[in-house]
Formats: C-alpha cells, sequence, structure tokens
C-alpha cells in the first residue's frame, strides 16, 4: 500500500497548488475520473486476495472520501472568490437619482376642495353639482334676490345674456337639490363661481364651497357648532372662532365667521389688518322664501347653509400671500403642493 | 359709510371708548372697515392773522407778511401764496410747529430775509386737497386759539361698510340709535326747532306716482345771502363724512342727509316754471343732469318736474337746468320720500349712484320728510339768513309700517335657548318696536318706520340673536340620522383620474373658463362660441369650448419661464352652444418636452404620439377594458391631420381625441416644439363597469411571432382586426413588438412584428392546431392586405 499513500501525497499537494476552477477539474480527472489514479486502483482490487481485498478497497476509499471533500472545499473556495470579485465589480454609486421618478401634483385649490369635501363627506354629506353658466331664476331669484335688489351690487355678475348669468356663487345647486330632494338633506356644493372683478385680492373667476342642512329642529346652535368644528380641523389648531351679524338675501339669521389670525394669534398683522381676526366663512339659516321657493314646508323644515371661498382657505394655510398666482398656474408654484 | 365720531357722540352719550365703540359696532352687523383720525398729526398750529405785507426785495413771487396772533407778538413770515394779503386769518405754523410728515418749522432765511414760521394751506395740513393758496379762515376765528382746537381735530374718522338691510343706518341718527341700543345708552338728538314762514311764497305739487312717492314737502326760502360761507364745524363734518363742500345751500343739504338720513334736494326757485308734480318720466324725456350729462329716461323713472319739463331725477341726481349756483338766492326745497321699489336699480340703469340713490334704494324713514326741511330751513335761516315760507305737504297714504309676529317656540327652537320674555321684550322695544299683542304663545310687534329690512318672524330672531350677542348663543354639534347610501362602483371617480394622471407625471392646472376668442378661433373654428356679455377684458370674452386654450396659453406661460418640459391636466366644463347651451365636463392634458426628466441615465428623448396615447389608455383603462374602446384615425381642426385619433366607444359615442397640435398652431402660438394633447369627456371614462370574474384557463399558453411586410396606410387596428377574425377566441393576445421601415422592405412599405398567444380554455393546444390557424392567419393578411409574411 505503499502506492496508495504516495498516490494521497500526491493528490493533497495537487489540489493546493492549483489555482483555477479548470485545474481542479483536471485533478479530479486525473485520481477520480474513468481512468484516473484511485480509479484504476479500485479496479486493481480483483487482483488481491478476498482476505486482503475488504482492507484494501476500503482503505483506497478513505482516501477517495477525503480527496472529493479537498476537490469541493477547493471548489467552493473559488465560487466564494469569483462572488466576491463580481460583487466588488458591481458596486455602483446608490446616491445618483433614480429613474422616473417624475411625480405630477394637484392644483392646491383642488387640493383644498378636497380636503373640505373630506371632513364633511365623512360626516354623512353628499357633494353636489350644478352648471356653472344658470339662469337668474336659480342664481338670484329663487334666493330671495329679485331683480334691482341693493344685493346684486354685491354680486358683480357676468352675462351670458339678461336672463342668463355665470353663476356667482354655488347657492343655485343648493336650489336644484332642495327642488328635486326632499329633507332631510346634507350637502356641499363645491365649483367654480365668477364675478366681474379683477385686482389684487379678486380674480374674476374662484371656487366656493358651500354647505346646506335640512331637517326638523335645525338651529343657529347647530350651525354655530358645524362651522366651529369645521374651521378647528381645517386649520389643525384650536382657534378661537367668532360669529358676526351679517346680511345675506337667502339667510336670516346671517352671520359672517371670523378666525382668529393664524399668522400672529390675535395680535394684529398685516394679514388681518391688525384686527387679530380673519374672515374665513358667511353661513345663516335658511330664509323661510328660499325654502317657499323650493316647496319645503317653514313650519316643520328648518336648515342652515354657509359658503366659504377656496383661494382664501388656501392662501391661509399654505401661506399664499397672492391670490392671482392659482391661475396663473406658473409650475414652478404649482410643484409646491 | 364715513362718519365722524365727534358727531355721533353729539348723538348719544355711550361710556364706551372709541375702540369699544368700533368693536361693538363690528361685533353688532355693522363692520367698521376703518378708524383713522380725523386730521394727520400736525402741532403748534394757531389761528394767525396777516397784518401787512410788502414785496420781498429779492424775490418777485414772494411777499413779507406781518403775522398776528403767535407768542412772540407780530413777527415777519415770508409767504409765496397769491391769496396772502392783510386781514385774513390763516393757519400760522409758529417756529417749533411741526406738519404732518413729521416737517418741523424753524426760523429761516428766505432770500436774505428772516421768516419766524409758515402760513399754511389746507392741503399742507392734510385736511383739503386744496392747494389753491392759504387757507383762508372765517373771520370769527378767535386770534391764536389751536388750530386743533378751533377745527376739533381729535376725532376719529370711521368708516362702516353697512349691508344693503341696514340703510337705517346711513345717517348719525341712525348709527346713534343703534349704539344707544347696544351700549344702554340714552340718545341725546339735538332740538329740531319749527321754522315758522315769513312770507306766503309756496310752489303747488302735485303726486301723480302713486306709491312710488306718497310724501313730499317742499318749502321755499327766499334772499339767502349767497356769499355766506359754510361754517367750519359743518364742513368738518362733510369732510369726515367723506362728501365735499359745494356752496351753502348743497353743503347744508348735505349735512342734513348725513345727520338724519333724509336726502334733500334744493332748485333755484327762479328756474321753475308753474308747479312741481312728481310723475313717471315721458317716453324719451330728456334731462340734463348735474355735472352735464345728458339722460333719455325710461318711462319706468320716477322726476321731478314742473310745468315744462323735468327738473330732476327723483331721489337720484338733480337735473343742472335748476340746479342751485354761487349766486342762487331763492330756493324751493324738497324733502320728500321715494319708496324702494320705485328707486331699485334706477340709479344703476342710467350708470349712477349716489348718496341720495344709495338711501332710498334702502329706505329711508318716511316720517323724516318734515323734520328734516325744518332742520334744513333753520341750517339756513342760521347761516345765510334768508326767509322761510311755509311747508307745502303732498301726501298720499303711506302704507302702514307692517306688524310681525314672533312666536317664543320658534324662537327657542332657532336659537336653542330659552331667553326670558322680558329680555326679548327689552331687546325689541330699544330696537324701536313696539308691542301690539301679546298672548303665552308670542307677540306681535309693530315695526319702526325706518327698519325696512323686519318684514318676518325670522328677521326678529336675527334682531334678538343680534342684540344678545351671536357668540353668547349656544353652540351645538349637528345630530343626524346616519343612513348608509350607496355609490355605484363602477363610476370612476374624478379624484382617481387626478391621481392617476399626477402618478403619470402630470401636474394639475386650474385656469380660467373664458379663454381670448381668437385663440378659441385657432382651436376651434366651428365652434359656436359663447359670448360673456360684459367680460373683464377682451382676451377673456368667451366661454371656453375645449380646455386646449387654457392648456395651451398655460403652456406658452411656463415656456417664457424656462420650462422645457410640460406635462398638465385640467378638469373642468367646456361650454358649447348647440341647440341649448351644453356644459360638459371634460379632462383635458398636454405634454410636450423630454420622455422623461432630464437625468443621467437616459439620452433624451422628446415626447411623441405615442407617449400620450400611452397616458390616455391608463386613463380609459381605470374604467374600461382596452377592448371596449376604438382609436381610429381622425381629424380636428387644431390636431396634426396624420397624427389624430378618435376615441369611441363601442356603441359609436365620442369619447375624446388625442393627437398632436397642427404644425400652424404651433407656429402660431411660438412654441417651437411638438406638443401633443388629449381632451376626454369625463362622462363616458367615469362611467365603468362593476369586474366579473372569468375562469383562468388550466391549459398551456403558447405564443407564435409572425412579421408580415404591409402597404404604409395599413392600420395596426384593420390587422388585428383580421388577425383575431382569422385565428378564432384561441387567440388570447396579440401584440405588435416592431414595425420597421427601411432596409430590405420596399418603399411604401412596412414591416409588422406580432406576438400572437393562444390558449385554449378546454384543452392543450397542439402544434398542429397552432400551426394551421397560423396558416390561415397568413393567407387571410396575404388576402386582405397583400401582406408577404418575412422571414
Amino acid at each position: 500500500m505503499d502506492n496508495l499513500q504516495h498516490i494521497a501525497e500526491r493528490a493533497r499537494r495537487a489540489v493546493a497548488m492549483v489555482d483555477s476552477v479548470a485545474d481542479l477539474e483536471q485533478v479530479r480527472v486525473d485520481y477520480l475520473g474513468k481512468k484516473g489514479q484511485l480509479t484504476e486502483l479500485l479496479k486493481g482490487l480483483g487482483r488481491l486476495s478476498p482476505e486482503e481485498r475488504p482492507q484494501a478497497g476500503a482503505a483506497i476509499n478513505v482516501l477517495k472520501q477525503e480527496l472529493q471533500d479537498l476537490l469541493q472545499a477547493r471548489k467552493n473556495a473559488f465560487e466564494q472568490a469569483s462572488i466576491e470579485q463580481r460583487l466588488l465589480a458591481e458596486k455602483i454609486d446608490v446616491t445618483l437619482p433614480g429613474r422616473n421618478a417624475g411625480l405630477g401634483g394637484i392644483h392646491p385649490v383642488t387640493r383644498t376642495l378636497d380636503r373640505i369635501a373630506g371632513f364633511f363627506t365623512s360626516v354623512g354629506y353628499r357633494v353636489a353639482e350644478g352648471p356653472e353658466i344658470e339662469d337668474d331664476y336659480h342664481n338670484f331669484e329663487a334666493l330671495n334676490i329679485p331683480a334691482h335688489h341693493p344685493a346684486r351690487a354685491m354680486h358683480d355678475t357676468f352675462y351670458i345674456d339678461p336672463g342668463t348669468v355665470l353663476r356667482t356663487h354655488t347657492s343655485p345647486v343648493q336650489i336644484r337639490t332642495m327642488k328635486s330632494q326632499s329633507p332631510p338633506l346634507r350637502i356641499i356644493c363645491p365649483g367654480r363661481v365668477y364675478r366681474c372683478d379683477s385686482d389684487l385680492t379678486h380674480t374674476p373667476m374662484f371656487h366656493q364651497v358651500e354647505g346646506l342642512v335640512v331637517d326638523e329642529n335645525i338651529s343657529f346652535a347647530d350651525l354655530k357648532g358645524t362651522v366651529d368644528q369645521f374651521l378647528k380641523a381645517f386649520f389643525e389648531a384650536d382657534l378661537p372662532v367668532r360669529f358676526r351679524p351679517s346680511y345675506f338675501p337667502f339667510t336670516e339669521p346671517s352671520a359672517e365667521v371670523d378666525i382668529q389670525c393664524s399668522n400672529c394669534l390675535g395680535k394684529g398683522c398685516r394679514i388681518c389688518k391688525s384686527t387679530g381676526w380673519l374672515e374665513v366663512m358667511g353661513c345663516g339659516m335658511v330664509h323661510p322664501n328660499v325654502f317657499t321657493n323650493c316647496d319645503i314646508d317653514t313650519q316643520r323644515y328648518s336648515g342652515f347653509a354657509f359658503g366659504m371661498g377656496v383661494e382664501r382657505l388656501a392662501m391661509l394655510r399654505y401661506g399664499v400671500g397672492d391670490l392671482r398666482l392659482f391661475f396663473e398656474n406658473d409650475l414652478r408654484f404649482l410643484r409646491q403642493f | 359709510m364715513k362718519f365722524s365720531e365727534g358727531w355721533l357722540r353729539e348723538w348719544v352719550k355711550t361710556e364706551w371708548s372709541s375702540e369699544e365703540l368700533v368693536a361693538q359696532l363690528t361685533m353688532a352687523g355693522l363692520e367698521i372697515d376703518a378708524a383713522e383720525p380725523a386730521a394727520p398729526v400736525f402741532s403748534d398750529i394757531i389761528v394767525g392773522q396777516i397784518i401787512s405785507t410788502k414785496p420781498h426785495p429779492n424775490a418777485e413771487s414772494l411777499q413779507l407778511c406781518q403775522v398776528a396772533g403767535g407768542d412772540h407778538g407780530e413777527v415777519q413770515v415770508v409767504c409765496g401764496a397769491p391769496n396772502a394779503r392783510p386781514g385774513i386769518k390763516i393757519p400760522f405754523a409758529q417756529i417749533g410747529a411741526s406738519l404732518p410728515g413729521n416737517v418741523q418749522i424753524q426760523q429761516a432765511q428766505l432770500r436774505g430775509e428772516e421768516s419766524f414760521g409758515m402760513l399754511c394751506s389746507a392741503d399742507e395740513l392734510g385736511l383739503s386737497d386744496d392747494d389753491q393758496g392759504l387757507w383762508e379762515l372765517p373771520g370769527d376765528a378767535p386770534l391764536g386759539q389751536s388750530l386743533r382746537a378751533l377745527l376739533n381735530c381729535d376725532d376719529r374718522v370711521i368708516d362702516v361698510d353697512l349691508t344693503p338691510n341696514r340703510g337705517d343706518c346711513l345717517s348719525i341718527r341712525g348709527l346713534a340709535r343703534e349704539v344707544a341700543v347696544l351700549s344702554r345708552a340714552d340718545l341725546t338728538p339735538p332740538a329740531i326747532a319749527l321754522v315758522p314762514a315769513e312770507h306766503d311764497v309756496s310752489v303747488p305739487v302735485a303726486l301723480s306716482a302713486g306709491t312710488a312717492c306718497p310724501a313730499y314737502v317742499g318749502r321755499v326760502i327766499r334772499n339767502l345771502n349767497s356769499a355766506a360761507v359754510t361754517p367750519l364745524w359743518l364742513q368738518e363734518k362733510l369732510r369726515r363724512g367723506g362728501i365735499r363742500c359745494v356752496n351753502t345751500i348743497v353743503d347744508v343739504t348735505n349735512y342734513v342727509m348725513l345727520e338724519l338720513g333724509q336726502p334733500l334736494h334744493a332748485f333755484d326757485l327762479q328756474k321753475i316754471s308753474g308747479g312741481i308734480e312728481v310723475r313717471f318720466a315721458h317716453p324719451g324725456e330728456a334731462l340734463l343732469l348735474l355735472g352735464g350729462n345728458q339722460a333719455v329716461l325710461t318711462p319706468d323713472t320716477l322726476v321731478v318736474a314742473d310745468g315744462k319739463r323735468a327738473l330732476a331725477m327723483a331721489g337720484i341726481m338733480g337735473g343742472e337746468h335748476s340746479a342751485v349756483g354761487a349766486d342762487t338766492q331763492d330756493i324751493f326745497l324738497e324733502s320728500a320720500h321715494f319708496s324702494p321699489l320705485a328707486l331699485a336699480g334706477r340709479a344703476r340703469q342710467y350708470g349712477l349712484h349716489t348718496d341720495a340713490s344709495h338711501r332710498f334704494e334702502r329706505g329711508v324713514d318716511p316720517e323724516l320728510v318734515a323734520s328734516a326741511i325744518e332742520r334744513a330751513a333753520a341750517l339756513l335761516k342760521e347761516i345765510a339768513s334768508g326767509e322761510a315760507g311755509p311747508l307745502v305737504r303732498a301726501e298720499l297714504n303711506i302704507p302702514a309700517p307692517p306688524s310681525v309676529s314672533l312666536r317664543k317656540a320658534r324662537l327657542h327652537q332657532q336659537l336653542a335657548i330659552q331667553l326670558d320674555d322680558s329680555l326679548v321684550i327689552d331687546i325689541l322695544q330699544r330696537l324701536g318696536l313696539q308691542i301690539v299683542e301679546a298672548s303665552d304663545a308670542g307677540w306681535v310687534w309693530k315695526i319702526p318706520s325706518w327698519r325696512f329690512d323686519l318684514t318676518i318672524e325670522a328677521d326678529l330672531i336675527e334682531e334678538v340673536a343680534r342684540v344678545y350677542g351671536y357668540n353668547n348663543l349656544p353652540t351645538r354639534t349637528l345630530t343626524m340620522p346616519l343612513p348608509i347610501s350607496g355609490a355605484s362602483e363602477g363610476v370612476v371617480s374624478t379624484s382617481d383620474l387626478r391621481h392617476l394622471l399626477t402618478a403619470r407625471d402630470y401636474q394639475e392646472v386650474i385656469t380660467y373658463s373664458f379663454v381670448d376668442p381668437r385663440l378659441q378661433e385657432s382651436v376651434n373654428p366651428h365652434a359656436q362660441s359663447i359670448e360673456v356679455a360684459n367680460p373683464i377684458s377682451s382676451d377673456m370674452a368667451v366661454m371656453r369650448a375645449s380646455l386646449w386654450p387654457g392648456l395651451l396659453s398655460t403652456l406658452q406661460y411656463n415656456l417664457k419661464r424656462q420650462q422645457r418640459r410640460v406635462r398638465i391636466f385640467e378638469v373642468g366644463l367646456r361650454f358649447t352652444r348647440g341647440t341649448a347651451i351644453e356644459q360638459e365636463p371634460m379632462l383635458a392634458g398636454l405634454i410636450c418636452g423630454g420622455r422623461s426628466a432630464e437625468n443621467w441615465t437616459d439620452t433624451s428623448c422628446s415626447v411623441d404620439f405615442y407617449d400620450i396615447k400611452g397616458d390616455v389608455s391608463a386613463i380609459l383603462g381605470i374604467s374600461q377594458p382596452q377592448t371596449k374602446v376604438h382609436w381610429s384615425a381622425a381629424t380636428h381642426p387644431a390636431l396634426h391631420p396624420g397624427q389624430t385619433t378618435e376615441i369611441k366607444t363601442k356603441y359609436g359615442i365620442s369619447i375624446g381625441y388625442v393627437g398632436k397640435l397642427h404644425p400652424n398652431l404651433e407656429i402660431e402660438l411660438d412654441l417651437g416644439q411638438a406638443v401633443y394633447l388629449f381632451e376626454l369627456k369625463l362622462s363616458q371614462i367615469a362611467a365603468g363597469a362593476v369586474p366579473r370574474h372569468t375562469p383562468i384557463s388550466r391549459f398551456p399558453a403558447v405564443r407564435r411571432d409572425i412579421a408580415v411586410v404591409v402597404d404604409d396606410n395599413v392600420s395596426a387596428e384593420a390587422l388585428k382586426a383580421s388577425v383575431q377574425a382569422a385565428a378564432g377566441e384561441d387567440l388570447i393576445d396579440l401584440m405588435f413588438f416592431d414595425v420597421y421601415r427601411g432596409k430590405g422592405v420596399e418603399n411604401h412599405r412596412k414591416s409588422v412584428a406580432m406576438g400572437l398567444t393562444f390558449q385554449s380554455g378546454s384543452r392543450t393546444l397542439t402544434d398542429q392546431d397552432i400551426t394551421t390557424t397560423m396558416e390561415l392567419i397568413i393567407k387571410v393578411l396575404e388576402n386582405t392586405f397583400g401582406a408577404s409574411l418575412r422571414k
């Protein structure tokens, strides 16, 4: 068996010395291949006596197993080294920007409209929409604003023809809803409105959200609670809210709603014109004449309505100083939202 | 309306400070826009008198004035005013005085002559625009008196923004009444003495307009001193009320209007022929208005006329012909009640808006007519002497102020608070209402003659709430039933579409609904535009017939601001005129510039038709399977004729257009690059369906690719339809993976490569099945399109 020991020595040395996967394979063929040296030895076992055979066979198999393990270990080492090399080669600069990262955005007015709608729809209001070119009846008459009423001067109206206007508020949608549905009603009416006015603080088109609730036993206290909760939710702040008597032909009693200036917290600043308050909404109890125009029983039902300018709220919320920015659509402005 | 706070305080003795007054009025619904000092800051300015003048030795335009009244006796002041002359009293700024703008007066040498102070114009004191020369103070102004004291300058001008219902507050009297109610203070109006007749000259008055003018009081005042000057205190009250001084007669009528709220008018007695008649205008009747504008009157216009002609537009503006002037001595003074309904909208109709029309439109207390004319007569006599004639009264039936009932239960329900009866009664009585009837259920109230706005129960509830204080009323959380209401699952919300587009790198914009008619004409030449009758400007004069003009303008705006890649969309109505005005909600988009934002990985590649088509396909995919819509080559005036598609539903209803902007428009709008647009009907893309499951085949799918060469004008859609028809239902997918023109393909032909996937729901397809089908497909394509298989 000297020969076996000799082969073992040489094989171990050969495995240790190879420096490529190909050379390693050659070593395997040399010793363990069909004509390999160990294979030949195994073939030669037949020439031995039956007594010698088991011992010699066992010794050869031990060496064969050892050699296979050595080859596998060496092969693993080569593979690992190769992976290490690949990892190194594949290293990239992960700080470079990714592909197709472009993301557009929603217009801040839409964003504000959606937020406002969200507060109300989450408690059961439904969204109602209507035409923007309106007839005089729905925009004025039905809302208790007869022709030549001084209140018409409050609305600088765009006309298409004498009986057709660009709606000056979304209130006509309330009329359309009250005429087509029966109480109880809880709706909000978002949309574009138009007034013939253009200067630093007015654009000829802007957006409103109005709300309407009609049911039995609706009170001014319900209106106050609704408006107060909405404003606190919108500004995400527990800012004081106050109600001032005002006048709208379609509500009685009517109120303007002020919220404490979010900029100066009531101390007085440029934004609140040193009053400490910001006028943000108008509201009131639905005028009986409006109900009558919509065939709603004024003895059984009462209701409240409120309305707000979306741009004004968006300006306060996002710190936008110039109303006109909303309609210039400068991408550098819009991308900020 | 502006008013002097000091004047108000003459009428009501409130203990409120100026700040409280402003705050309380605002919280009572009389919103104060501004409260500013009645005069700018100046000090040490006194009433001085020019004793003598002599020419400045070194300057022709200057005089040396000896001025008395100052702390140091007579001093010399150099003055350049043309009206500087001995005897006149003027505002004298002594050394050490300060003028508005923090100008300090110091001793100075002017062209070699010492000057110990400055003589001032009203303009220099910030009290008037009059810069014609020195402000000549009345001769009885006490020499040496502080000008601030003389003019009662330590006053504030308050600007109240009255809502249209509160016409009763368009006077010191009305505001004082309100303050008295709110602060529980006493009203202290000046006594109005009756002016006895001193002669019997009068003008007869006839009322021929029925309820439009139910009361008219007139009075002749003769021999007024035309040289009389309106006293300073009156001038200042007018100025603080925002009214310019004109002449004594007009100033007095304006004063009474500000004080009591009753507009008055003075006619030059000499210009009236015959009696006065209040009537509606004759058709086409002309009236030369004050200021020289000629009005042609409509028959619904109320006029005050004499025997010959219309003298004034009643309650709106007087006529030039009968106007009082600087030398008028005899006047006919009018104090009339014109009803709000008769005047509503009239002034506006003639492009006018006057202090009188503003008040009459909102309602003037009909019980004021007599006292106002007495007040004016007394003031005129005091200021310009004159002799008053007898009062001429013409009266029809003035409708009695209404009675309005207030139910306690309704008040309780509306305000959600149980107010004591005594409190409700107190509030309403302080407001001037009187109880007509009282019962356990409520009251009937008589409305005071000045409250035109109180006609129904809700008005009284508001008054109670207003005086009680809105912020003292309870607040509660609304409680209502919460029924679950259905929402259609198939309908895609606009919000979902917006988010889809923003995820695809589109920015939402909101553009005006009115656009430039020229741009509209370029984009939609066939549209019958809906014009705005009174546009804000000529480039916003028609309603948009498409959202594209707005998007294109937005593109122009941004290109000018170095934005090279623009991807925008808008949701909104388009307005077209069919048989009626149609208002259709649309979703439109525009892209141009790089396919992706410039970055380090890609070579910059500009968008093309297939980019926008991909975006639109995704939009449609959110509600409709792709197979449900049809894209076909089409034309649109705004789009490139070779790169336009119209999308239709399977029912043939148009969903919208997608395409490349026509090169003519690209040039016209100076865009300098290819622009792609889409516009879709929101109603069509929102209408989706609820998903319906179909089983997935358990058998393997097989893919075969072919490339066929066909004529250039054969559309992919046509090829697809042909292949689908030939292949039958086992063809589950067909995609185009290459279109090639050039070397190896004849001119005017192209190679189209298609990947076909076959799968059966009931068995495994054999090679033979597929081969047979493919041969059939190729045969059909050969026959239909002259296609040849590309090897």
